[in-house]
Formats: C-alpha cells, structure tokens, sequence
C-alpha cells in the first residue's frame, strides 16, 4: 500500500460557474450536468511538466521580437506562485499570453480593427525559481471589443496558464490592471461569485518593481490549491 | 496572512500559437515501449455545432503503468526515458483533434483496487470559465467491470467514456459538452 496525500477542493466562491449566461459562450458549452466529483488518485496526484520551453517566440522579454521594440508602455509583471499554505512552488512553467498595445492578438481569428505590431508577438514564458518567484517584460496590453454584447471591451489582461505539481492543480486565469473602468462591466471577470475573489486576480502597482526610465512594475502571486493534511491509502 | 486560491478564468479563443504548436499531440518517439495507439474525435457543443477553438491536454501513464513525476510511488516499475505522458492539441476548423501516443498500463487506485488503463483529459475553450475534466477508458477492457472511477459513473453515462475502436490501433473519443447524452465530466 503507498499513500497519497490529495489536494484539497476548488473553493467554489473563487471560481467561475460553468454556465454564466452573461457571458454568451457558455451558454451552449457548459455541461447540463453536474460533473461527478472523484476521489485523488495517483492520475490527479501526479502531473504533467512542461519538459521544454514550447512558446517558439520570446520568453521573459516580450518588448523585442523579430529585430525590434514593441510599440506600447513597457510594463515588469512579476510575483511569486504558491500553494494555499504560503509554501513556494518552484521550477513551475507559467505560459503567458496577450493582445498588443492596440489590443489586437498576433492570431488569425482575431478580426478586430487595430493594428499588429511586427515586434510583438504576445507570447513568452517564465520558469519559477526556487522560491516560486517569477517576472517578465513586457508591453501593457490594449482594451478590444468583443461580440459578446453591443458594446462590449474587454479590459486590459494578461492570459497566464500554470502547471501546479499535479493534475489536480492546474490553473489558467487572467492578470487584470487597476482602476480600469471596464472591470465592472466584464462578464468574464464577474463570472467569479465572490467579489473579494475578483480583487484577487487584479495586479497591483508596484514602485518598488518599477526600473526608472524604463517599465512600471505590476505585482501579482498565484495561488494553487493546497495538500490535504491525511493520506489516503491506495493499492499496489 | 492567507492564502487564497486563485481564481480561473477562460483561455479564450487565441491561445495559439502561445500554447499550442505542432508535434505536442505526439507522445514518445519510435523507441517508446507499449502499442502504440492513435486517438482521434471532435468536440461538439449543446446544439452540436464543432468546437473549433478548444485545446485537450491529455496526461497519462507509460505503458507499464507509471507516471513521469516523483509523486508516483511505484519505483518497482521502470520509466521509459523516451516518454513524458503529456500531450496537448488544438481543435481545428471542424472542432476534430488527434493524439499519438502508446496505450497507458493499469495504475493503482483507491481501496486496493486496480484502475483500468485511462488517459486524464482536460479541455479548455472559449466559453469554458475553467477547464473540463473527463477520462479516455478503452473497450473490452476487463479491468473496466472494477475500476473504481467508472463505478462512480452511473451505467447508462459510462459508454461517454470509453473510447470507440475504430481498427487494430485507432480509436475515436468524441467530447459532447452539453446534453442529455453528454460526455461525463469529474470535478477532481
């Protein structure tokens, strides 16, 4: 018999529903039934690691690419990735996405009207040292309409998805900025019930990140889900 | 000071090519231990119209039944230096993906009881707030009658999870996110 020590649950004020009819999309794509919750077992305990860096362009610089400067205000992102113990989580992948200064993503499918910046390609990612800590470059993205509603923006954020330890703790979320106006109006982002939840996903400015004359600096930690206290035993 | 969990938020639809590029849906190489599998199926929303914006990571275990991480404890089985068990694709234009990769050994579960080979899978797309969790089980399995996961699934949902066999080394696993027969999705 080996033992495991699971994760504990998703804490469900903190996270969105599936189906939030505010936010169109998920009106046909949520699941109608209620998912069934299963017992961690070596397949949840056990994780997949990003083995090598996947993002073919940048990496913790994403102000320069393809032999020039990005357009736009150069920001600093940078914080710490922990568990719900306050315990460091090293040597984790954080995958970072995002829209240029004009709001527009270096994608195909992105349609709206602003224009792409040869040097940016809004891709980059950053490995967490050994006591969690990350930090990148980059250029603080533009507000975009989307279809979602008439007259709906989407405020200024940052795509991040994060390999915790295990299956179980994988995270992909969103990095907003402070005092956008948009925020409010953000079905994505009023998706998360409990409204002290949301705060937690807004960066907060930073002085002492910030480099003179160069990039103001954004704080923002992730928290992953922590272990629980007794192991389960399992077979084998 | 506490430690709050940080919330999920969609990936949204322009996640390529940040996350996703070709060769990822590849799992091992021509050195890789185990049968060697092919999985293929499209992912269909609540009027059945194809995702085309989804990314499906899958995580598995090698072909005699051990992960690729520390925390599996089973030291008596070997690793296979030439395999990782994560892969990862994007859906295309008619909401279809496609893995490469050998078929998982049984595991340990809870109970003393084995668990059937299975691949974890998450989803993730536009309109999801967070991922989507289901298994891929593979038929006329004999281990399926006992796998303590299964068992948790009432009967009549799952067939949802096991995979269709198409030929000798190709199988179909379709992903139905909304509905009366929709997939089985686990909240881990």
């Amino acid at each position: 018999m080996a033992s495991f020590v699971g994760y504990r649950p998703e804490d469900e004020k903190a996270h969105p529903p599936y189906l939030y009819p505010d936010y169109v999309s998920t009106r046909k794509r949520a699941p109608s039934r209620p998912l069934i919750r299963i017992p961690h077992t070596v397949s949840e305990i056990t994780g997949p690691r990003l083995v090598r860096p996947i993002s073919a362009a940048g990496s913790t610089d994403l102000t320069r690419f393809n032999g020039g400067e990005a357009l736009g205000e150069r920001i600093i992102v940078a914080g710490r990735v922990l568990d719900e113990d306050g315990r460091p989580l090293p040597n984790l992948t954080l995958e970072i996405w995002q829209a240029n200064a004009a709001g527009r993503y270096a994608h195909e499918a992105d349609k709206h009207d602003a224009p792409l910046d040869p040097h940016f390609s809004g891709s980059g990612y950053v490995i967490t040292d050994s006591e969690g800590n990350y930090r990148f470059l980059t250029i603080r993205p533009g507000a975009y309409p989307w279809a979602n509603h008439y007259n709906a923006w989407r405020p200024s954020h940052i795509h991040f998805s994060l390999f915790g330890p295990g299956f179980a703790s994988r995270l992909v979320t969103q990095m907003y900025f402070p005092g956008d106006p948009l925020l409010e109006l953000d079905p994505i982002f009023n998706s998360i019930p409990d409204p002290d939840a949301r705060k937690r996903l807004v960066a907060s400015f930073a002085i002492e990140l910030t480099i003179p004359e160069r990039a103001l600096g954004y704080r923002f930690d992730f928290i992953l889900r922590g272990r629980n206290s007794t192991p389960m035993e399992q077979a084998r | 000071m506490k430690f709050l969990q940080t919330p999920w938020q969609t990936v949204g639809p322009f996640f390529a090519p940040a996350l996703v590029q070709p060769g990822m849906e590849v799992l091992g190489d021509a050195n890789t231990n185990g049968k060697r599998i092919e999985i293929e199926g499209q992912v269909l929303d609540g009027d059945r119209a194809p995702v085309t914006d989804a990314m499906i990571e899958i995580w598995q275990a090698n072909a005699a039944g051990r992960y690729d991480h520390p925390e599996d404890p089973q030291h008596n089985i070997p690793l296979d230096p030439t395999f990782h068990g994560f892969g990862r694709a994007a859906t295309d234009k008619a909401g279809r993906f496609r893995f490469l990769t050998i078929k998982p050994g049984p595991v340990p579960g809870p109970n003393g009881k084995l668990q059937a080979p299975h691949i974890n899978v998450s989803l993730f797309a536009r309109g999801l707030l967070r991922r989507l969790i289901t298994r891929i089980y593979f038929p006329d399995e004999p281990l399926n009658l006992e796998d303590p996961i299964l068992n948790l699934v009432p009967e009549n949902r799952r067939p949802s999870l096991i995979a269709r066999q198409i030929d000798g080394h190709r199988f179909e696993f379709n992903i139905l996110l909304q509905g009366d027969d929709e997939t089985v999705f686990f909240e881990v």
